[in-house]
């Protein structure tokens, strides 16, 4: 296709240049046309189409996939049509373009927007000023949510790197290794809403009366050791506990394989020579493993502490925030979804914000430092 | 001689301890999924009255006689039976024998039953089942029998076709925004254009942003082009959100790729596009197979997106989770085999591609 449309300024005179170009301009018009059509028929089949679920799904996925193919495939055309200098000025945005559109549209230019909006009422007609701040930093509900988010960021990163660390530490001695790491490791890959009904499963309480067993792991191991069975997830401080139980068992797998990754590029000769010395283990452990992986468990430690900040989904799915586990991000969908307060809920995700950005310029750092450019 | 063999049972020792702790954590993530795995294939009737520990031999009381009271005893004083003296209120919580039976009152007062039960072994549970399953994933009217027998008949949670929505939004979430990054990629390590550190700085700063800070506003431009519910809406915020990070990642392993390489095809006379999708593409594999499956696993198993973008008008497997466990937060054996039905694409990805997933997060540790 290309062939036929390539210049040919030795081959004619000015009609047949004339025609050349005018031939080339209603192509370069007419292509980017036409694939909006397609891309715009196969929206409006989706979006009204009766055809079965299957048949839907598999259009989608095609035009989805194939759209944005055919998007890049048409404009990288239309420019290569263009002379050459400019084709060389234009090629590099039809590459970065897109990415850096979608990069504006969906985070840069959002955080703005929120950041305007959490200056604004409920429904973002009249400015408030700072109000919307004062309430998410003074109100009693957020309050308990910031408390019990710093409950989730203390214990659950605790626990997750510390168990990190050791399940890394022995499974590095053991021949049977990669079983326990993948049984670790498993539940990275289950959903928070699947892992919320796994847990709901251990936690559930069917109460008192003659006859009804416990079918609830927990409260059964209660009631075998001699205790009596409860409501675990109605009971405020702890529940907050039994949910943070949820993250770990989530999330240690990640602490495990990237500090699992950063101790085998330990040295093996440092090693060596320390137990040649006759340091034991534990003197190992503390001299030289931890010391030389700092920076990943830094790492590690950042990482899972963003991640508790920004818990929602086993909070929703477990108490929806009831019974004093509320959490800043289920807040944050409260007020946007339930009560509709967007002005309130911009604020706390400002908050958010806030929170991660030295984490930002940190990364930024990095990157300036590693002269990647 | 006696120095060797104290060296080496110590190593025996060390080795037991690290395989037992190891061994001990191992059973304690494992047991939760266990046990809804099982219970997942429990009858509903037995789901609802004992825990799934029981399908395992276990020993318990079962029941092997009834003794009928007679008329001329009294209820409400002392009751001799069996050779103990007892009364109502004991019988009805269950009194031990001398040689290891159970006496226990059956219902009221009236009945005047006492039934006579032994602890025995129980073989394994064989009355397994795929129903629950097929009660889960269906939308029509399913009927199943609860704890006392009962029969309970409702709408099905169509978790089939929530599986569909989840593979139609997944698959273009994933290679889209991958298609985007790799070509921007490119363009970043290999391109020159005004604005190329700037941009690149942006995609880094914009790595830790959290996704909340992007919901409020997007959701309004979705309202306003009528854009909610639809699978666009989804593939295109999963991109938006995957974007970063993507980009980084891809970045990263393309400009270290050597430039001899490149410099080459130029002189033959490549184009730009040539060289990306014959050359860079396929070379870049790795890198793209990694940012898949993490991207993969994040927009099957999100649930935020989905619920804020997509709601009830095509559930996906989360969304249709969640909400049986809002409705009937107690159906467990739908909730059971819900869980799994969830669970089963990721696990096998994961399981299937867990070194490529785990090179991207030892590439990607800098992701909030």
């Amino acid at each position: 296709m290309q062939a036929s449309f390539a210049p040919k300024e030795r081959s004619g005179g000015v009609v047949g240049w004339f025609v050349t170009n005018i031939g080339r301009i209603l192509i370069s018009v007419f292509v980017p046309f036409v694939t909006f059509l397609v891309l715009w028929r196969g929206f409006i089949f989706l979006r009204d189409s009766q055809a079965p679920q299957l048949v839907i799904v598999v259009v989608a996925i095609i035009w989805g996939v194939g759209g944005v193919a055919l998007l890049y495939l048409a404009s990288n055309w239309v420019i290569e049509q263009l002379p050459q200098a400019w084709t060389r000025r234009l090629q590099p945005f039809v590459f970065v373009g897109p990415a850096i559109a979608i990069l504006f549209w969906y985070l840069a230019i959002p955080t703005i927007r929120t950041l305007l909006l959490s200056f604004q009422d409920e429904t973002s007609t009249t400015f408030t000023g700072i109000e919307n701040y004062v309430f998410a930093l003074t109100d009693r509900v957020m309050l308990e949510a910031f408390r019990n988010n710093l409950l989730w960021m203390i214990v659950g990163t605790f626990f997750c790197v510390s168990l990190g660390l050791l399940i890394a530490v022995l499974a590095d001695r053991s021949r049977f290794e990669t079983i326990y790491k993948a049984i670790i490791f498993m539940p990275m890959a289950i959903s928070f809403v699947g892992a919320g009904v796994i847990w709901k499963f251990i936690y559930t309480y069917k109460g008192e009366g003659t006859g009804i067993a416990e079918i609830g792991l927990l409260n059964a191991i209660v009631l075998a050791l001699g205790g009596k069975s409860q409501p675990w997830l109605l009971i405020p401080p702890w529940n907050n506990l039994f949910l943070i139980v949820i993250m770990i068992w989530l999330q240690t797998g990640y602490a495990m394989v990237i500090i699992s990754s950063a101790i085998k590029g330990i040295q093996s000769e440092l090693l060596e020579a320390a137990r040649v010395d006759g340091a034991n283990e534990i003197r190992i452990f503390f001299s030289i493993i931890i010391p030389s992986i700092k920076g990943t468990l830094i790492t590690v430690t950042t990482t899972i502490l963003i991640f508790s900040l920004k818990l929602f989904d086993i909070v929703r799915v477990m108490t929806g925030g009831n019974n004093g586990t509320n959490v800043i991000a289920n807040e944050f969908y409260l007020q946007r979804f339930t009560y509709g307060h967007t002005g309130r809920a911009s604020a706390i995700a400002i908050i958010l914000l806030i929170a991660v950005i030295p984490i930002m310029v940190y990364n930024l750092r990095q990157f300036r430092e590693r002269k990647a450019f | 001689m006696s120095a060797k063999t104290g060296f080496k049972r110590q190593k025996l020792f060390s080795s037991l301890l690290v395989n037992g702790v190891l061994a001990v954590i191992c059973l304690i993530w494992i047991i939760p999924a266990l046990g809804v795995f099982i219970t997942s294939f429990r009858n509903s009737e037995n789901l609802f009255r004992s825990g799934w520990w029981t399908v395992f031999p276990h020993r318990m009381y079962v029941e092997t006689g009834e003794i009928k009271l007679d008329k001329s005893v009294d209820v409400n004083g002392i009751i001799s039976i069996e050779g103990i003296n007892t009364t109502f209120e004991e019988l009805r919580n269950g009194v031990m024998l001398p040689d290891g039976r159970k006496l226990t009152w059956y219902g009221n007062k009236r009945t005047r039953l006492i039934k006579v039960s032994e602890l025995k072994w129980q073989g394994f549970e064989t009355s397994l089942t795929l129903k629950n399953y097929r009660d889960v994933l269906t939308g029509k009217e399913i009927s199943f029998k609860d704890g006392s027998g009962q029969e309970i008949i409702r709408k099905g949670n169509n978790l089939g076709g929530a599986f569909l929505n989840s593979l139609a939004v997944t698959i273009p979430s994933t290679i889209i925004p991958i298609l985007i990054a790799a070509f921007a990629a490119y363009g970043f390590a290999w391109l020159n254009f005004p604005g190329r550190k700037l941009f690149f700085t942006i995609v880094v700063a914009l790595l830790v942003v959290p996704l909340q800070i992007a919901l409020v506003p997007i959701l309004q431009d979705y309202t306003r082009l009528n854009l909610n519910g639809t699978f666009l809406a989804m593939w295109m915020a999963h991109t938006g959100f995957g974007l970063p990070l993507a980009v980084y990642l891809l970045f990263n392993y393309i400009s270290s790729l050597p430039r001899d390489l490149l410099e080459s095809a130029f002189i033959d006379g490549a184009s730009n596009f040539t060289i990306f999708t014959s050359l860079i593409l396929p070379l870049s594999i790795p890198a793209l197979a990694s940012f898949a499956i993490f991207q993969f696993l994040w927009v099957w198993n999100d649930y935020l997106v989905a619920l804020v973008f997509l709601g009830d008008k095509a559930r996906v497997v989360t969304y249709a989770l969640a909400s049986i466990v809002g409705e009937k937060g107690q159906d467990w054996h739908l909730l059971t085999a819900g869980a799994f039905v969830s669970m089963i694409l990721p696990l096998t990805v994961f399981f299937a591609l867990q070194r490529y997933f785990v090179r991207g997060l030892l590439a990607g540790s800098v992701k909030g």
